[in-house]
């Protein structure tokens, strides 16, 4: 079957979808944006997270023709999504967000900023996993990125436990999840300092 | 490097540059992926697409132990969309098994299969659904052969032997086939010492079978080439090794069968092994066409090796002033269905048997098992893990006997520096047990009740249960609990182990910039960017490329053992050196005449030129460097040599280094439904030198998860009747989530080890060791229960096994 | 396979009507992972994701009815005061991204007795309406759990709506897992107070071939509610009668061994679970002040 659907922004179509197909491997494999991954494919780990018509699901359990019509957010649109959103909206009040200086154990040095990748345009999720040591073997990283994300919008001086709630639905296997939290609670730092 | 033209598929990897940083080692630099990693661009092994590629599918056995009376394919082979099917027969070499150390398993299945999940045949279709239909229409009858599953059944006088004719290096000297491997450790004379002994305890201890659950699946592409080879493009932990078992069983040489590292979704040790890396070579040559595979999680588990589940014995005498006198322990662990690790976890388990304790009389015996259970091998702190959670159960069983502290009674019988091994070898390098201990003793516990929220009633999240809402603090007791832990690093027992580094150094655009190339498998541990740093530190320069690894490049060993910045940060500071040397040469030749110090002082490179040890500068690289050929250097790195262990009393300088962690563990336990939250992990650990401060906490707090994992909730159940896995999904396969993890406060310690690279210690795996002893500590002091077995279920806690 | 993408709702019922042996898939939360791990191979998959009514509710005098595709975060968010157990159980769902899609039709239509909603609905209170081209029915909720995964839908009926009794006082619901979020529930128990008719209701999960009600158990502390005043003196629920509750809640419980966990834990778990969800409500029931609702 064909789907036509959004994705980044972009409109997508994919021909010779068979009909057992999922949003994961058409994103994947038909529309070479490989960054949702593939951990699990049963929901459990939560990896192949993306934004379905701004909802965060894990793409591996909706069928390919389910997405007809329908805007996706990945992994690889998620810094012009965030930078959208920043320019038509989001924080304005400057009520939300974490002082710095409450975002404890954030042990990084002041202005020590990314070091690679300079002209790529992050963000400020992105940035801050960087920065947290967040990522290590970054199969996870995508699906935790639109998820954290994904709080920080509707939530943006979240608790611990907040932040751990959020993210119950994306496993890790390489940190132990400590340096996820240092990232979270980096980007909501940063996010409140900005406003 | 053979010549031959060939398309580039999609996600091929790249040099990834790190431009304008300063950071040498002992900085918290940030990974060079990193960017890549966050916006998706990351190319991992499932990620690899080539045009008109196909997908290969892996048929595996539905019983664990049978002959294969017929296979048809045909069916298979006439579907619309199938390339190729593949079985025994069609092996192309005469060469038809692989192996770690024995080449004991299969490509696909001859005549029998020995555990459930074994590869039988393969398909290649057009769409992963076509495979998987078509390899459902493969017929295969089966005739069911008894199993053998644990100890008991597999030395029963007339049990079915796992591989019969056996003629691998360990077979001569086990007592029995189903014995892959067997090492005693004995010094001193137990029997006398145990007359000293004032309390004698004894334990039966049970470790479950857990798995390496890394995230990526096993996946690859395989290109067949206009040169008959083929390029391989994988995830792995030991790009050499695969290498050598994958050439004889396609019937090519070494150089034909070219591999290039693709992107590694966490490995753990479950890499180390082949798994479809031969079987989409064989698809692709047979069909002329790309071939990818991935497995999904199901398979996955099928796919690798698992950690060795493993039953101890241990029995330990004491004085009653709390001194060790004796230690009697037997470690009988499930190789499952072939070898594997198996050998080297048994060396492992038996001479570190004893923990980082003083005790000079030990017998100690490890063996490993054939049976038709799933193969186990390397995983995370192999051998150690099982061992330190019998010893330190002991440790808390006899100081409650002798009612003494249990820190003070392990820091009393604590290892040190010049302590003799059980294997008689001496720890000549710091060893920090009981200031590791007194460490995380001495942090301040956690506070109390963390669920009572200001009047709004309990926070679930805090409790026991969690969101599932099972307690608001009913039933709930604390508990804490303490464990330390001893492990090698590097390959042990007398293996040649060495890492290759080449490190070319020449200017571009009138910036010095140095590129790194090795074999090491960058699978998450942040090699890539601790070799930047080394570069950086040796060569003072700012900007390093970082060279996909391949084989183009000379063997760096495995990820694994905590050996790899040990041995390929060896290898990356070793080359440096040479490269700088060869530097001075050509600054000498070139400047010599116009400053006696380049002839008399000693010659540093920093911040791109080259000075004196007085700080004087003589040259900028780049003019050093301008208008001559790169500065190309490759060399192998070893450390020093071990021996063997001696087969009948374990004697022998056999490890390299020995690296150790400790725990408090503090855990709230529903002690009326059997559940457990982990409040804090604290931890402490000696890592030499912390090359990359961020990388190395960031490894402790993730062994130390993967040992929580193991103590509350991690175990693949096979059924004991028919050896069949029950749970191979991450539904009921479960690994610790984000609210599961509590916060790990980690304490560095850096006590050089002059003999190895920088003073640096591996760290990989000891977090690992003592992270499920501490738990299990913890829990038991919360219940009062003795719990000799990993993982702690609810109905252990519950009586309702 | 085909794929049936119906438009509105009398094209998915009259594709159900064409094709019975349709797979119906919303949130697909648990038709996709029988796809990807290759369990089933349905000829026709139908997907209802199109069809607005089943994403939408409406709070009535009695009833919230409740359309079977709204997702469970939704539940959480907008139905706590309405459906207080049901609205728990929601959060105990798998994970946030799985609440996102997934709704109590799938929960109902998979009908494994380790749904996360059952416990809840049989506890509240609820008619599961149904509709085919032949016409639409209301399926008492005690009634519609025929067999291990088994329901009361005909082949050609399409789950609609579920009419869910609006909570008349306190409710909880708790599930046993092996981890603590994102867990399938070993076994699970939801209670429901309902001081109108003066009585209790509950729901037992994954501690049975079907998920079930504790009916001698509510006899029991129904009775005992009314002999001692209970309702109306407000008086604290004697220690006894909660252990007698729970032993019947046990009792209650027919459960298996298997991976998950053994049938004798389940059998003990659903009775730690019931009394201690009975002193939850009863506390809330008088008025103490707090809210023993968890972090729902």
């Amino acid at each position: 079957m064909r789907v036509n659907f959004t994705v980044n922004g972009r409109p997508q179509e994919a021909d010779d979808v068979w009909e057992g197909e999922s949003l994961l491997y058409v994103l994947r494999e038909r529309l070479g944006l490989p960054g949702s991954k593939n951990a699990c494919e049963q929901g459990e780990c939560g990896s192949c997270t993306v934004r379905l018509d701004g909802v965060p699901v894990c793409s591996c359990l909706v069928a390919a023709g389910q997405v007809e019509g329908r805007e996706v957010v990945t992994v690889e649109g998620l810094a012009e999504f965030a930078k959208e959103r920043a320019e038509h909206g989001g924080c304005a009040s400057g009520a939300c967000g974490t002082p710095l200086d409450a975002a404890k154990k954030w042990e990084a040095k002041p202005g020590q900023d990314s070091q690679t990748g300079e002209g790529v345009e992050l963000s400020p999720i992105q940035q801050a996993f960087i920065d947290a040591g967040a990522v290590q073997c970054g199969f996870c990283t995508p699906g935790l990125l639109i998820a954290a994300d994904e709080l920080l919008e509707r939530n943006a001086s979240p608790s611990d436990q907040d932040i751990r709630e959020a993210l119950s639905g994306n496993l890790c296997r390489c940190t132990g999840y400590e340096k996820i939290l240092d990232a979270v609670r980096l980007a909501a730092a940063r996010q409140g300092e900005a406003v | 490097m053979a010549q031959h033209t060939r398309t580039v598929p999609a996600g091929t990897p790249t040099d990834v540059t790190q431009n304008h940083v300063k950071g040498g080692i002992g900085e918290s630099t940030l990974r060079p992926d990193g960017t890549l990693k966050v916006t998706g661009e990351f190319a991992y092994s499932s990620d690899m697409w080539h045009e008109d590629m196909l997908w290969g599918q892996t048929l595996r056995s539905t019983v664990a132990h049978a002959e294969i009376v017929s296979i048809d394919t045909s069916e298979a082979l006439a579907t619309s969309g199938v390339y190729a099917v593949l079985t025994y027969d069609d092996l192309p070499a005469a060469m038809k098994n692989y192996g770690l150390e024995i080449q004991d398993t299969p490509v696909l299945a001859h005549g029998k299969v020995r555990h459930h999940g074994e590869p039988v045949a393969l398909v290649a279709a057009d769409h992963p659904e076509t495979a998987r239909r078509a390899a459902a229409k493969i017929r295969i009858e089966y005739r069911e052969l008894p199993v053998v599953t644990d100890e008991a059944s597999a030395l029963a006088p007339d049990a079915p032997l796992v591989h019969e004719g056996r003629d691998d290096h360990h077979s001569g000297h086990v007592p029995h086939p189903n014995i892959v491997h067997r090492q005693p450790i004995v010094r001193g004379n137990v029997a006398e010492a145990r007359k000293r002994a004032d309390v004698i305890v004894e334990g039966e201890y049970v470790f479950g079978m857990q798995d390496q659950a890394f995230l990526g699946p096993e996946s690859g592409l395989a290109v067949p080439a206009e040169d008959g080879g083929v390029d391989l493009y994988v995830a792995t932990q030991w790009l050499h090794s695969d290498l050598k078992q994958i050439a004889p069983v396609l019937g090519l040489p070494e150089d034909k069968v070219r591999m290039t590292l693709s992107g590694v979704g966490g490995a753990f040790g479950g890499r180390e092994d082949i798994s479809m890396q031969i079987h989409a070579c064989l698809l692709a040559l047979r069909t002329g066409k790309p071939v990818k595979i991935v497995y999904n999680r199901f398979e996955s588990f099928f796919g690798h090796v698992h950690r060795h589940p493993a039953k101890l014995h241990y029995e330990h005498g004491a004085t009653k002033d709390g001194k060790l006198t004796h230690l009697k322990a037997r470690i009988v662990l499930d190789g499952g269905a072939y070898a594997s690790a198996s050998p080297a976890v048994v060396g492992n388990a038996s001479s570190l048997g004893a923990g980082p304790y003083v005790v000079d009389d030990v017998e100690i015996e490890a063996v490993a098992l054939y049976t038709n259970n799933p193969p186990c091998g390397a995983m995370r702190g192999f051998g150690a893990v099982q061992a330190c959670f019998a010893y330190e159960a002991q440790m808390d069983k006899l100081a409650a006997k002798l009612g003494m502290d249990p820190v003070e009674f392990r820091r009393l019988n604590a290892m040190e520096q010049g302590t003799l091994m059980p294997t008689g070898q001496v720890v000549d390098s710091p060893a920090p047990v009981a200031e590791l201990l007194r460490r995380v003793k001495a942090r301040p516990l956690p506070p109390e009740r963390q669920w009572e929220t200001a009047g709004e009633g309990a926070d679930v999240r805090a409790l026991p249960g969690g969101l599932s809402n099972t307690t608001h603090g009913e039933g709930v007791v604390r508990g804490v609990g303490y464990a330390v832990g001893i492990k090698n690093v590097g390959f042990s027992e007398g293996f040649d182990d060495y890492s290759t580094a080449r490190v070319v150094l020449q200017v571009i655009n009138g910036e010095p910039v140095a590129m790194v190339h090795t074999a090491m498998a960058e699978v998450g541990q942040g090699g890539v960017t601790v070799h930047a740093q080394i570069a950086r530190t040796e060569l003072g320069v700012t900007q390093v490329t970082i060279h996909p690894a391949d084989t183009q490049v000379g063997s760096a060993g495995s990820t694994s053992a905590s050996r790899q910045t040990y041995m390929t940060g060896g290898a990356v500071k070793n080359t440096c050196e040479a490269v700088r040397e060869k530097v001075l040469e050509i600054g000498r030749r070139k400047n010599g005449s116009y400053h006696p110090a380049w002839a008399t002082a000693e010659l540093l490179l920093e911040g791109g030129k080259v000075v004196t040890d007085g700080g004087e500068v003589l040259a900028t690289l780049a003019d050093v460097l301008e208008g001559e050929e790169p500065v190309d250097v490759e060399l192998e790195f070893r450390h020093r040599p071990t021996v063997p262990f001696d087969l009948r009393t374990g004697q022998g300088d056999g490890h390299v280094q020995y690296t150790f962690a400790a725990h408090r563990a503090v855990v709230e336990v529903d002690t009326e439904l059997g559940l457990v939250k982990v409040i804090e992990l604290a931890t402490a650990q000696d890592v030499g030198k912390a090359l990359n401060p961020l990388s190395v906490v960031g490894q402790i707090q993730g062994g130390t998860t993967q040992g929580l994992g193991v103590a509350v909730m991690e175990e693949i159940i096979v059924d004991p009747k028919t050896a069949k896995v029950r749970n191979p999904s991450f539904t009921d396969y479960l690994i610790p989530t984000i609210l599961d993890t509590p916060t790990i406060p980690v304490d560095v310690l850096e006590l050089a080890d002059d003999n190895a690279p920088y003073g640096l210690r591996g760290i990989g795996e000891a977090p690992t060791l003592s992270s499920t002893p501490a738990v299990l500590a913890a829990i038991r002091n919360a219940t009062g229960l003795e719990l000799n077995k990993t993982p702690v279920r609810p109905e252990a806690l519950t009586g309702t096994l | 396979m085909d794929f049936l993408r119906p438009a509105s709702w009398e094209e998915a019922l009259a594709a159900k009507a064409e094709h019975p042996t349709a797979v119906p898939i919303a949130g697909g939360t648990d038709v996709m992972v029988e796809i990807n791990f290759d369990h089933r191979r349905p000829a026709y998959l139908l997907d209802l994701n199109r069809i607005e009514l089943l994403r939408e509710w409406e709070v009535g005098e009695e009833n919230v009815r409740l359309g079977a595709s709204v997702p469970y975060t939704q539940i959480m968010e907008n139905l706590r005061t309405e459906l207080p157990g049901l609205a728990l159980a929601s959060h105990t769902v798998a994970s946030p991204q799985i609440r996102n899609r997934g709704g109590v039709g799938g929960n109902l239509g998979t009908a494994s007795p380790a749904g996360d909603a059952h416990p809840a609905l049989l506890a509240a209170g609820a008619e599961v309406e149904v509709e085919s081209v032949r016409g639409s029915r209301l399926i008492p909720i005690d009634a519609f759990y025929t067999g291990v995964k088994r329901n009361a839908l005909q082949p050609d009926e399409l789950i609609k709506t579920v009419h869910i009794k609006k909570a008349d006082g306190p409710q909880q619901y708790s599930k046993v897992g092996t981890r603590n979020a994102m867990v399938i529930a070993v076994c699970a128990f939801g209670l429901a107070l309902h001081p109108e008719t003066r009585t209790v209701r509950t729901g037992i999960g994954s501690a049975a071939p079907t998920p079930i009600r504790a009916k001698e158990a509510e006899s029991f502390l129904n009775a005992a509610l009314e002999e001692g005043g209970f309702w109306d003196n407000g008086k604290i629920i004697t220690p006894s009668v909660a252990k007698q509750f729970a032993d019947l809640v046990s009792a209650a419980a027919n459960p298996i061994d298997d991976v998950r966990g053994t049938a004798k834990y389940r059998r003990h778990a659903v009775g730690i679970m019931a009394r201690r969800q009975l002193g939850w409500t009863w506390e809330q029931y008088r008025g103490t002040g707090r809210t023993l609702e968890g972090a729902a």
